[in-house]
């Protein structure tokens, strides 16, 4: 086996040995039976004093179903960047490096290889457990989103780009101030979304700017906002249309996915992030 | 600059130690020569490839001075890991597991935890991680700091034998008694430079021997010259670079002398002595 997808696997069975698979496995299954009760609890709703009609429910619904997925993809977000910030730091801190790149292979195959692993739990995850929220829902209230696996490949792509930035930070610095720097930049990314979409409403362009750059600086924001798309049925985006801009700039709704040159950034922005991590840790005294 | 021209030639079947006090450049040195550290100009080889080549690294084993292994992997499992990292083919990976966990005395503990090991026990997992695969040359940093007498006895033991299978070994090591059982040559590095070099015999001059004696007049002393290097201070009489088979020769040409001997015994310079003297001399 070629010495990166030795490292993949690596990665995969540190995960399970230590049980981060089996902890994501419980938490999850706690957050889809929980939210799956509430989903169920919309038929109890009253409207003028009747039982909601179908289409009311399935609206609601997919609206919900949006700050679920909020919450959901800051857990990745969170833990794509918790897991991954000490992986290589941790490995030349601990001394584990030092005995495994003695050996006859590149440290490109130690990052990529942890890179990959990484991004296959990413995936795995995010699949699995979306998959599982929406048959819930779609059986306890028949809404199925109309893009699942969109929103699969924007929530996964989220994590994707937090454990690339965490990576390349962790071939310099600490875990810790490395997982810091990646969060602090999730989570200014995301307020950096929501400044663009006050811009949006109040007409202004400098505050949509600022939305705009650090949707490019740092693509968490802008990859959620397809997600959000992925998950908005085409009743409520034709309903938010008509209903001018103002409505149009929730930062919980997109009537659009991201433009096909966004997209083409953000995969500029995980390459050439690899290849300075990979650079950095060439460069770097073991 | 934490080293400068260093030359060091290792034959297969020797062990090379590599002394200095702490910070002289050893740790950074092995790491050069594994590539792990990058020089900041001029060039080396090891085993006849320039620094760094990877495919040397097939033929080389490494037990670091920090040595760490994944705590979640099980002995056997760290160094199958290693097994497929070093390229060796999948057939003989059992067979060297096995062995190397004989060699540094893990079988009993195969299948547990690394994180359950003491660092002792993780430092003999590193050795058995540095003689998979048969490697020609083993670099061992500071092998035995970790280790009981009874695991310094089987570090001896293990660098004997890697010897005799013809294995270069070059040893990092401040333990000068450790260094001065096991190798044949050594090297005395200090601020980045080798201070001195050369076989055990020709770093410590030789055996010497001390008489303590009496009766003799100053010339008389000054005769024995053709014995070797005198250091007369009186009472004894140090002869250096005596052939031990000249010692009873020695001994009847002081008493032909009129001396009266009370006291013989060998004498050599311990490597401490050596290493002590050269550093004293900074």
């Amino acid at each position: 086996m070629p010495p990166v997808l030795v490292f993949a696997r690596l990665t995969l069975r540190e995960a399970r040995r230590r049980r981060l698979l089996l902890a994501l496995l419980i938490l999850t299954l706690i957050m889809v039976a929980s939210t799956t009760w509430g989903f169920s609890r919309l038929w109890d709703i009253r409207v003028n004093g009747r039982p909601p009609g179908a289409t009311f429910v399935r609206t609601t619904a997919s609206q919900i179903m949006i700050l679920v997925a909020f919450m959901f993809t800051t857990v990745i977000g969170l833990a794509a960047t918790v897991v991954s910030s000490p992986s290589i730091s941790g490995d030349l801190e601990s001394g584990q490096a030092l005995s495994m790149l003695a050996r006859p292979i590149r440290r490109a195959d130690l990052l990529l290889g942890k890179w990959l692993g990484f991004v296959a739990m990413v995936v795995v995850y995010t699949g699995g457990a979306a998959a599982l929220e929406m048959l819930t829902v779609d059986w306890v209230t028949g809404y199925t989103p109309p893009h699942p696996l969109a929103f699969v490949a924007f929530t996964s792509s989220v994590g994707i780009a937090l454990v690339t930035l965490s990576m390349a930070l962790s071939t310099r610095l600490s875990g810790l101030v490395g997982g810091v720097i990646a969060l602090v930049g999730f989570f200014m990314s995301w307020i950096g979304g929501i400044v663009g979409s006050i811009g949006l409403a109040l007409n202004n362009q400098p505050l949509i700017d600022a939305g705009a750059v650090s949707r490019l600086i740092l693509p968490a924001d802008g990859l959620w906002r397809g997600a959000i798309w992925s998950l908005e049925p085409a009743l409520v985006i034709a309903g938010v249309r008509a209903a001018g801009p103002g409505a149009a700039s929730n930062p919980f709704f997109a009537a659009d996915p991201p433009p096909t040159l966004y997209l083409a950034w953000c995969v500029v922005w995980v390459l050439g992030l690899l290849a300075l991590a990979f650079w950095s840790l060439r460069t770097r005294e073991i | 600059m934490a080293l400068a021209g260093l030359t060091m030639t290792v034959p297969p079947g020797e062990a090379f130690g590599f002394l200095g006090p702490n910070g002289a450049g050893k740790t950074t040195a092995v790491k050069l020569l594994l590539g792990l550290t990058a020089p900041t100009s001029g060039e080396g080889w090891v085993l006849g490839r320039p620094l760094g080549d990877r495919e040397t690294r097939r033929r080389i084993g490494y037990l670091p001075e920090l040595f760490r292994y994944q705590p979640w992997l099980s002995a056997r499992e760290v160094l199958a890991l290693h097994c497929e990292l070093a390229g060796l083919p999948r057939s003989s990976w059992r067979a060297e597991v096995q062995a190397a966990l004989e060699i540094v005395d893990l079988a009993g503990r195969a299948e547990d935890r690394v994180g359950t090991f003491s660092k002792g026990m993780q430092q003999r997992l590193g050795l058995g991680a540095a003689l998979l695969g048969k490697p020609e040359l083993v670099f061992l940093d500071e092998p035995t700091s970790a280790l009981d007498p009874v695991g310094r006895h089987d570090v001896r033991q293990i660098i004997h034998s890697l010897k005799e299978k013809g294995t270069a070994v070059f040893l990092n090591s401040h333990l000068l008694t450790e260094v001065e059982m096991v190798c044949d040559r050594v090297a005395i590095v200090d601020h980045g430079r080798v201070v001195a070099s050369g076989t055990l015999d020709e770093l410590l001059g030789g055996h010497a021997v001390r008489i303590r004696v009496t009766g003799l007049k100053p010339s008389e002393r000054a005769s024995l010259t053709g014995f070797g290097d005198l250091d007369d201070d009186g009472e004894w009489l140090t002869v250096r670079g005596l052939d031990p088979e000249r010692v009873p020769e020695l001994v009847a040409e002081v008493v032909r002398l009129g001396g009266r001997v009370y006291q013989v015994e060998p004498r050599h310079q311990t490597l401490e002595d050596r290493f002590l003297q050269l550093l004293g001399a900074r």
